[in-house]
């Protein structure tokens, strides 16, 4: 188990490295904003990713209300951690590719917005979830992970729906809008790198919580059986 | 060029602080289970 680690983490890290060859080197340099343009091939992977993960978030803690199943519950709180991490991956990088290009850090469009909000009920679920007494934190965050995507798909159609400063969508845009192909290579590195590796931590992190669940239910049954003394 | 190094650098200072606080609850939560075992 232990050399199958090692070997899942050893080609995530070449992918990422590769990934990262790519988009420093191998991509071209964009024509009007160029070398900064290639913040692009992290960006956009992590926000496709934190999406991901808050969509598994969303069905693990739907599967949770009904069934009660502990290790859906176990994949809601990974999959939620894991996508604040790719979202403020998102956040610390989008102001950094602004202030060059549009020559400020932030704006209170619809996107950015959005997101900010996105970022936020997740934090805000892992707070509750950190926070909480009394064995309810697993429903009232399955509550709150339901409500919360739909800020998701908000997120997802602002820059469709509104006029923003964040550009037009480049995957499933309107028609005219699209990457460069040569271009394509770098971002689809990129996008199977990141994936790999936010699988690998989601795999990590369900482990971890489910060894905790585990320690959890040993403690009640161990205060259970001094109880009964 | 400036920004485009922040970036790519932030983005991996955020991931390596994420790997370091996950790293430090697994070796909390490998002690809870010795203690438990122990018990």
């Amino acid at each position: 188990m232990k050399n199958a680690f090692m070997l899942l983490a050893l080609g995530v890290f070449l992918l990422l490295s590769y990934g990262l060859y790519q988009g420093l080197v191998a991509a071209p340099t964009e024509a009007t904003m160029g070398n900064v343009q290639r913040i692009f091939y992290y960006h956009l992977p992590s926000a496709i990713l934190a999406f991901l993960c808050f969509t598994v978030n969303f069905l693990a803690s739907v599967t949770y209300l009904m069934k009660r199943n502990a290790r859906a519950d176990a994949l809601a709180v990974t999959t939620a951690e894991v996508g604040v991490v790719f979202c403020t991956v998102v956040l610390v990088t989008g102001p950094l590719w602004a202030r060059p290009v549009w020559g400020i850090w932030w704006t209170w469009d619809a996107r950015l917005t959005s997101t900010l909000l996105l970022w936020l009920i997740y934090v805000s679920y892992l707070m509750l979830r950190r926070f909480a007494s009394g064995g309810q934190a697993p429903v009232l965050s399955s509550a709150l992970a339901i409500f919360g995507f739909v800020d998701v798909g908000f997120v997802y159609m602002a820059n469709r729906w509104f006029r923003t400063q964040h550009p037009q969508p480049v995957l499933f845009g309107a028609e005219g809008s699209g990457l460069d192909p040569s271009m394509r290579p770098a971002l689809i590195w990129n996008l199977v790198a990141f994936t790999a590796y936010a699988a690998l931590l989601v795999w990590i992190r369900y482990r971890m919580e489910r060894a905790r669940q585990e320690l959890e239910q040993a403690h009640a049954l161990a205060a259970l059986a001094g109880g009964g003394r | 060029m400036n920004f485009l190094y922040l970036a790519y650098g932030a983005t991996w200072a955020i991931h390596i602080a994420y790997l370091v606080v996950l790293t430090s609850r697994a070796a909390r939560l490998k002690k809870e289970v010795d203690d438990l075992k122990k018990d």
